[in-house]
């Protein structure tokens, strides 16, 4: 039935997408420097950003939903692991850099599809922070699907590694479509997105990069989830602890 | 409350400091009391009008779109920008300038406002602007947002030698808001302004 939801489960629906940006963002910046040539560094580095200015976006606005005085800051920096609401897929270290375009790619169909349904929410906010990343999601996926297809039909070896990188990948992606009780309320209230449509839809557009890409679907024997209820993997303290460092040893420092 | 800049009175920028508008019973505040207001507005327009961007010096944020607006809002002269990309270091910067060239003039009473919805579009970039980007060797947006332009500008002319016989080299440039192109025939390389 129907009903209205909580501000404390609209605070949960917007931080656990402020929480997948910001994460997602954290794990791409890690290639800054280190990318395997110049073009490619800049492009992970830039999407990186992106990500993270998303992320700053949706946690402004869960920081205000919940009412309590906290900043983006107290959100991203004062907050411990099983506080965290991201998905698995998005804390997992960068691997090679067919993982690390094997994952942005899972990732972008995803977060296209998302924010494009999103627009329409109900919630203006939600929809006008969806309309403004949805525009950045476009090139970012633009340039993941052209990748894919690049390391897939590419040489021996990065079809290997690719197809290596899916087979891994794949059994963290249900968690993106698995529903909760937060989604449902928001759907109903027309503030969140159908779940089920956007699954429909990312797999066929993972379907037509990977043949183009000339790649197999990789049969799923098991998944992994459990990151909206803050239950992370072992990667995930390490990567709050470097993400955290500096405002954990000094409270409130700025710039 | 929105008060149009149309046959704004100009008055000196000191003149603002303490300024507040006069309404009357309804709240309505009336056309002889407006006259300041109307100036001070142009004057807060005219200050921001020449705040450069800190990555492309040459184009200032009203050029770019960034200045969406300055208004009279609950009491107060608001000036309204919008973020370009959501990760674009440079927008803590402009903020920043923004703060200072206001108080510089003797505005610090004037609210910034960040504004996201509509977003921000290179449609909105100046014509002036377009030009003076050309000129700055950097390859202005093709065309409006339509989808056709956002896929991929087919051909572009190369700022330096004019030929068209040119490649992307890559979706990302030096900044988020630019990709990487270069020209086959004089060998440069050359930054294009997405659309976006």
């Amino acid at each position: 039935m129907a009903r209205e939801p909580t501000q404390q489960e609209l605070f949960q629906y917007v931080l656990r997408l402020g929480d997948n940006a910001l994460i997602n963002g954290q794990r791409l910046a890690e290639w800054c420097g280190h990318g395997p040539f110049l073009e490619q560094d800049l492009a992970m580095s830039n999407t990186a950003l992106d990500l993270i200015g998303r992320a700053r976006m949706l946690l402004t606005y869960a920081a205000e939903v919940e009412g309590k005085g906290r900043s983006e800051d107290d959100l991203a920096y004062f907050r411990s692991e099983r506080e965290f609401r991201n998905f698995h897929i998005m804390e997992l270290p960068v691997g090679d850099f067919a993982f690390t375009t094997a994952r942005q790619f899972f990732i972008d169909v995803y977060d296209y599809i998302f924010y494009r349904a999103l627009q329409d929410s109900a919630d203006a906010t939600l929809a006008a922070i969806a309309a403004k990343t949805l525009k950045e999601c476009e090139y970012h996926l633009r340039h993941s699907s052209e990748w894919m297809v690049r390391l897939g039909d590419g040489t021996e070896e990065s079809h290997a590694r690719l197809t290596r990188a899916v087979t891994e990948l794949m059994p963290f992606t249900p968690e993106l479509f698995a529903a909760d009780e937060i989604d449902q309320a928001m759907e109903e209230q027309k503030i969140g997105v159908d779940l089920k449509r956007i699954e429909v839809l990312w797999h066929e557009k993972v379907d037509r990069v990977f043949s183009e890409a000339m790649l197999e679907r990789p049969q799923v024997s098991f998944t992994r989830g459990g990151g909206r209820q803050g239950l992370h993997s072992e990667h995930m303290g390490y990567l709050l602890a470097e993400m955290q460092s500096l405002q954990r040893a000094y409270p409130g420092l700025q710039w | 409350m929105v008060i149009s800049q149309d046959g704004a009175h100009g008055i000196s920028a000191g003149s603002y400091s303490g300024l507040t508008p006069a309404c009357n019973e309804d709240g309505v505040t009336s056309v002889r009391e407006t006259a300041p207001i109307e100036g001070a507005i142009k004057g807060v327009r005219q200050v921001l009008e020449q705040v450069a961007d800190p990555e492309i010096p040459v184009l200032t944020i009203a050029d770019l779109g960034i200045l969406r607006d300055v208004r009279w809002d609950d009491g107060r002269i608001q000036a309204v920008i919008t973020p370009t990309y959501s990760g674009c270091p440079a927008m803590q910067t402009i903020e920043q300038d923004i703060r200072t060239i206001l108080r510089e003039n003797g505005y610090a009473e004037v609210e910034v406002k960040t504004q996201i919805s509509p977003p921000w579009t290179t449609d909105w970039l100046s014509a002036a602007g377009r030009e003076k980007l050309l000129q700055y060797g950097i390859v202005p947006p093709a065309g409006s947002t339509a989808k056709q332009s956002l896929r991929a500008a087919a051909s572009l002319e190369c700022p330096r030698c004019r030929s068209t016989n040119t490649e992307k080299i890559s979706e990302f440039g030096s900044t988020p808001c630019k990709a990487l192109y270069k020209c086959n025939d004089c060998l440069e390389p050359f930054d294009y302004f997405k659309c976006l």
